[in-house]
């Protein structure tokens, strides 16, 4: 499908010799280990200090396979942006390691990582400001060409570019159009164009629909799906909206406060939840179904994130989990497979109570649960603060 | 393919005989633009640029057409005054043309516009003082474009300590009153020429634009469009020329070029007070400053280059706002 792919993208590809070997499908193309990224928080003007950090990614692992989608999903503010931005070398990472085919991107520069640049691309959020308003259809998808002028000579650059036009499901007469003369969608699939141009293997999708009216939403997400199977890309798909993400994933992340809480595949993840983060979020999902939706169970979270800058200590969904213990504000829950867990259950969890949700919990038990669980995070708050003033005595 | 259509959506791979202008019917877009291209198939093939598209707008601008018309006739009378007069300005005739009236009969000839305290030809003089008018107020734009244009991207794109290095040298330099740093400057020299007025409000203008540059730099530079480049590989002259100066250019261009009226102002002003040009050159500014001594009996020898300066600069603003308005698609 490779050769076919290059024909219709009209670039005849010089392989890069750094990453020319192929990873098998289903084989890790990049692996994330314990990314840190912070934004430090500065006091004084000319004498720079710094008092705290925003930690808006903090440890996170995970492996990105080659051909698979792996939905990212997480509410406002948990990392998933800043997550796609240090992937993308667009924020230099704190620490860890971001690894491309077993070769550490993360600290590379200049010619090394401009080659990494080719094969992941992005494709932004929102279509009206992720492209440069006075340049014509042609100059912006021909910009990559530009920039990596040996991926298509200067002849057929013209012709490369519309035939990702058509790839993308767009008029190739368009190429003299300015932006502003599309639809939201038709912006997106200019955006997908530009970043399909390099041939890139990875895409790293950072809420590409969320922008996008319902129906073209599902034109947007079925492109993409086509031109995955068409071109063999492997997709991180970073949304909030759960149903397009069980749609499009083979593999889900949930996020939480800078956090990789869950990860598992698609059914691990909705239909066998264990960490109760993701199931306050599941809970959450419209059902179209007005009875079903009488009789469902929904979890209200109470209380707001905490701020990134000053996370709860152990756990950090601690602060607003009715399963609370004095264990979670103690000790960090690891993610890793709960061995107490049996069958689609037992996925990478980081919850130290990691278990399913017995559906039939009714309402008033949970309620009961969950006032207990506010009593020991009250409790342990306080435990907290007296050792907190002990270790300040010593 | 895409499972819902909706009437945006275009079929690839269209099937043979299917003609463009059934494309357009379809799409249902754009369909003004769709039909005016469409029915020009040679036109349609033509690359546009932003400055071409401008170009074609702002012929259909009546504002831009008459400030255009007038600026180049301003401008041909800088480069060609003796096109325009046969008159000498310099010739003085106190016994026969002492403070004459216009004479509206002498069209386009020496006592058209009336003669003034020492009996010279207004028309002329209004002729002859347009090239001290243009060459400064072009010159200095260009000089202050360049110079804080280029200033006020490199401290708007780099941030950090350069910036704070250029933020206060603007600082400094905006504490300076524009006349007194003039008037101190310009008796340095010790014959003043227009080259020595546009050295002095060269180097006392550039911040105004340097400022407004680094303010559009800094608005630009966060844009997704910026990033997809970054993401792309672009370095960073790409970025800086072809992102990030064609969206912050815009501001600067509406200052400048209504500074550039204001800088020809400023040029009458200072030779009316008697420290810009000096005689034997000849400008509105000393045209004003001599003829206000004799504003009661002769009106005329003050409305005339009085006139010639306020369209020039009104010209120079209409200009400015009509090229904004091109420049800028989304106004389209």
């Amino acid at each position: 499908m490779t050769a076919n792919g290059s024909s219709a993208l009209g670039a005849t590809v010089p392989e890069e010799v750094a990453f020319a070997q192929e990873v098998p499908r289903g084989e890790p193309i990049l692996e994330v280990r314990d990314l840190v990224k912070h934004f430090p928080l500065t006091k004084g003007i000319l004498l720079k200090k710094q008092v705290g950090a925003v930690k808006a990614v903090d440890g996170v692992t995970f492996d990105l396979m080659q051909g698979e989608t792996l939905g990212i999903v997480g509410e406002s503010g948990c990392g998933k942006s800043t997550l796609a931005k240090v992937l993308m070398n667009l924020e230099p990472a704190t620490a860890g390691s971001v690894r491309y085919k077993g070769q550490e991107i993360s600290r590379l520069s200049g010619a090394a990582l401009k080659a990494v640049r080719r094969n992941i691309q992005m494709v932004f959020q929102d279509p009206y400001t992720s492209l440069n308003p006075r340049m014509t259809v042609g100059d912006i998808i021909g910009e990559p060409y530009e920039i990596h002028p040996e991926v298509a000579p200067r002849g057929d650059r013209r012709k490369a570019v519309q035939d990702l036009l058509d790839v993308v499901g767009l008029n190739p007469e368009y190429i003299n159009r300015y932006p502003h003369q599309f639809s939201g969608g038709q912006r997106q699939r200019i955006g997908i164009a530009r970043g399909l141009a390099l041939k890139p293997e990875v895409i790293i999708c950072d809420e590409p629909v969320s922008a996008l009216d319902v129906s073209v939403q599902a034109q947007v997400i079925n492109l993409l799906e086509q031109l995955q199977s068409e071109f063999e890309l492997s997709y991180m798909f970073i949304a909030h909206d759960l149903s397009i993400v069980r749609h499009i994933s083979d593999r889900v992340g949930v996020m939480y406060l800078g956090k990789m809480v869950e990860i598992g595949t698609d059914a691990e993840i909705y239909d066998h939840a264990t960490h109760p983060y993701t199931q306050a979020l599941l809970s959450a999902v419209p059902v179209p179904d007005p009875t079903a939706r009488e009789s469902r169970d929904r979890i209200v979270l109470t209380g707001d994130v905490p701020s990134p800058a000053n996370p709860p200590s152990g756990c950090r969904f601690r602060t607003r989990c009715w399963k609370a213990q004095d264990r979670c504000a103690a000790e960090v829950p690891l993610l890793a497979a709960p061995f107490w867990l049996g069958g689609a259950a037992r996925h990478d969890s980081a919850c130290h109570f990691a278990a399913e949700r017995e559906v039939g919990q009714s309402a008033a038990e949970r309620e009961v649960g969950q006032s207990a669980a506010e009593r020991e995070v009250g409790q342990s708050a306080a435990e907290r603060e007296a050792g907190k003033a002990g270790s300040g005595a010593d | 393919m895409p499972d819902v259509h909706d009437e945006n959506s275009y079929e690839p791979h269209p099937k043979p005989g299917v003609s463009h202008l059934d494309y357009a019917g379809e799409q249902g877009m754009a369909v003004e633009q769709g039909t005016l291209v469409e029915a020009d198939p040679v036109k349609r093939e033509e690359a546009r640029s932003l400055w071409g598209d401008a170009w074609r707008d702002l012929r259909r601008r009546p504002i831009f057409l008459i400030s255009a018309v007038l600026i180049l006739l301003l401008v041909v009378m800088a480069i060609f005054p003796w096109a325009f007069t046969d008159a000498d300005p310099r010739k003085a005739d106190l016994v026969h043309n002492y403070l004459r009236r216009p004479d509206w009969t002498d069209f386009f000839g020496a006592g058209w516009f009336g003669y003034d305290g020492q009996g010279r030809s207004i028309y002329a003089r209004v002729v002859y003082g347009a090239r001290a008018s243009i060459t400064v107020g072009i010159c200095v734009t260009l000089a202050v474009t360049v110079l804080g244009g280029l200033t006020g991207m490199v401290a708007g794109y780099f941030g950090g300590g350069i910036d704070a290095v250029i933020s206060r040298i603007i600082d400094i330099f905006f504490g300076i009153p524009l006349l007194l740093g003039a008037l101190v400057l310009l008796n340095a020299f010790t014959t003043r020429t227009v080259w020595s007025v546009v050295i002095a409000l060269g180097v006392l203008g550039w911040t105004q634009i340097a400022r407004v540059m680094r303010g559009a730099v800094l608005t630009v530079k966060q844009a997704d469009y910026v990033v997809a480049g970054r993401a792309l590989g672009a370095g960073t002259g790409r970025l800086m020329f072809r992102h990030i100066l064609p969206n912050a250019i815009a501001p600067v261009i509406v200052v400048a070029t209504i500074a550039l009226g204001g800088y020809i102002a400023t040029e009458a002003t200072l030779s009316f007070l008697g420290i810009g040009l000096q005689d034997p050159t000849i400008s509105w500014g000393i045209d004003i400053s001599s003829a206000q001594k004799v504003i009661r009996t002769a009106p005329f020898a003050l409305f005339f280059p009085a006139a010639a300066l306020s369209v020039t600069v009104l010209a120079f603003i209409m200009l400015g706002d009509a090229v904004r308005d091109a420049l800028d698609p989304k106004l389209r």
